[in-house]
Parts: structure tokens; sequence; C-alpha cells
């Protein structure tokens, strides 16, 4: 067998393996803001409100990134 | 109704092909009506039926319904606009972002629905034309506030060393003026495409494990089934969700637009 010939072969798409890179960082990105924003309203309850409205924000511009990559598939492919 | 098998038994799951049914009425000329078309006439009838129904006689001591939509308005003035932008400033951007709030909340949450299953929201059309509202609306607030010199402060932020500038500049640029309205309509627009597609996923799967696949196989069916709910259920919690952030990040541009230093 000499040392070109294809012994395995896998169907589909590598932009599958490309959001699932692109999805680790913005996943560990909004896990920190989440677990940050319940550290501080155990510490300051009185101010979950607060925080709350500032956790989504945090979370909608982490999150961005990962959908970025989704749609990077619709445009390139 | 696709089916979820081939001819020689793969499973095919769904495609981007979902979003593009065929039309209706007037194929081939710009104004081409598609199941997607009709879901977004009846969702905005609705919007409008509501709060027609909400508002026609409107009592001090409010009735159930009334008091559904009140709650709904009031969610918007008090948590969206005034608790971003402040008593006065949320009072003047008050109107964009209530409508920009229930626009996308009634558009997204034909997703979840059973018999309409997709959102209005899902093609680009809806999200693009969200996202340069409120793209003029920020610009317009800062404009506004100081004329002149809210593209300097924007794109020359004070307190940095000069020399900076040829790196700060080409940055504050794009985060500012392209990565904001291209995160807000990919943000809502993937959000409703993804949830479509995973729903179909699951209900499809299920279909062809009951009926197509054999031996142990259709247990995992059940699986599917179960996990079909759950996140039709979660559709609607993201359905909210989207709403929310579509009007909060409109109204926290327009606070970064009409803050004193920037």
């Amino acid at each position: 067998m000499d040392a070109t010939s294809v012994l395995a072969a896998i169907n589909g798409n590598i932009a599958t393996v490309g959001y699932g890179l692109a999805a680790i960082g913005p996943a560990i990105g909004v896990g920190i803001v989440v677990g940050k924003t319940i550290e501080g309203v155990a510490r300051q309850p009185e101010l979950a409100g607060q925080l709350q409205v500032l956790m989504y924000i945090g979370i909608a511009f982490t999150e961005a990134l990962a959908f970025i990559g989704i749609a990077t598939y619709f445009i390139f492919v | 109704m696709l089916p979820s098998a081939t001819e020689d038994g793969q499973f095919k799951g769904p495609s981007i092909n979902e979003f593009f049914p065929e039309a209706i009425l007037f194929a081939g000329s710009p104004f081409e009506i598609n199941r997607i078309m009709l879901i977004r006439f009846l969702a905005v009838a609705v919007l409008l039926l509501v709060f027609w129904l909400g508002t026609r006689r409107m009592q001090v001591i409010p009735t159930r319904f009334q008091s559904i939509v009140e709650l709904g308005l009031n969610f918007a003035r008090v948590n969206i606009a005034e608790d971003i932008l402040g008593k006065k400033d949320g009072k003047r951007f008050l109107p964009l972002i209530t409508t920009i709030f229930f626009m996308v909340l009634f558009l997204n949450i034909t997703g979840p629905l059973p018999f309409l299953n997709i959102a209005g929201t899902s093609v680009i059309g809806v999200p693009l034309v969200l996202a340069v509202i409120a793209y003029v609306a920020f610009i317009y607030a800062g404009v506004k506030k100081n004329p002149g010199n809210f593209f300097r402060n924007a794109l020359f932020p004070p307190g940095v060393p000069p020399f900076l500038y040829i790196i700060v500049t080409p940055i504050e640029f794009i985060s500012t003026f392209l990565v904001r309205p291209v995160t807000l309509t990919l943000r809502l627009l993937m959000n409703m495409i993804v949830g479509h597609l995973l729903l179909v996923l699951f209900f499809s799967a299920t279909q062809f494990f009951f009926f197509t696949a054999d031996g142990g196989f259709k247990l995992f069916g059940a699986g599917t089934l179960v996990f079909g709910f759950a996140f039709t259920l979660f559709e609607v919690l993201i359905a909210l969700l989207q709403a929310y952030i579509f009007a909060l990040l409109t109204a926290v541009y327009i606070q970064l637009a009409l803050a004193e230093e920037h």
C-alpha cells in the first residue's frame, strides 16, 4: 500500500468543527460573567437587580462571538 | 412536512432551506409572499390587536387584560428605558425602545408556537431593519447631544496619548460603527435560526427513530421527543430574552452616545 492512499474518510463539513472551536471562548466567557454575577449577588443581595442587567449586557456581548461563528458557515460556504 | 429519511433509510437533518419556503403569492417579484411573510403579517396583526384592545377603554382600576398590557409596557418603561437612560432621556426614547421590544417579542414568539413554528425574525430582513433603526437612533442621539463633537469623541477618545490614536481610532471605529449593528443583527437572527433548526432536528429525529429506524433505536425516539418539548420551552425563554436584550442594547448604545465624556 503506498503512502498516499486514503485509509479512512469522513463525510460532512469542516465548518461544524470550526463552530465547535468558536463556541469554546464564548462558553467560558458566559460562564465567568454569570459566575461573577452570582458571587456579587451573594455578597450584596440588594444589588441583584442592577447586577442582573449588567449580566445580560455582558452575556449579549460575549455570546455575539459564538453567533458570528455560526454565521461564518453561511457566509463562506 | 419534510421527510426525515432519504430513500436508503439514512437520517436527513434540517438545512438552511427551511427558511426559504415556496412563494405563495407574487412569485418572482420583489413583493414575494411566502409562509414566513404571512407569519410576520399575522404577528403584527396580533400585536396591533392586543394593544388596541388593551388600551381602548382604559380605567383607573384596570381590567385583567388591561393590567397584563400595562405590565408589559411598564417593563419596557421602567426596566429598560428608565433603568439605562434615566427619567428624562428615558422618556424621549421610550417610544423607540417600546416598539423594538414588542416587535421583536411578537415576531420571536411565533417560533415555538405550534402550527406557526417559525419565527418572523428568522430571516435577515427584520433583524437588519431593526438594527439599522437602532444604529440611526444612537448616532442621532449623540449628534443631537453635542453636534460636531460626537464623532470626534467617539473616534478620538479624550485622555489617550496622541500617538496611540493610530491604534485606538481604527479599533473604536470598527467597534462602534461596524460591529454594533452587525452583532445586533446576527445575535437575534442566529438565535432564531439555531432555535428553529434545533427544534426541527429533535422532532424529525423523533419521527425517524419511531417510524424508520429498527430495533433498539426506537427507544432513542422517546429521548428526542422529551428533549423536543424541553427545548420548545427553552425557545419561549429565548424569545423573551432576545427581545429584552435587543431593546436593552439599543438603550445602552443611546446611553453611551449621550454620556458626557464620550
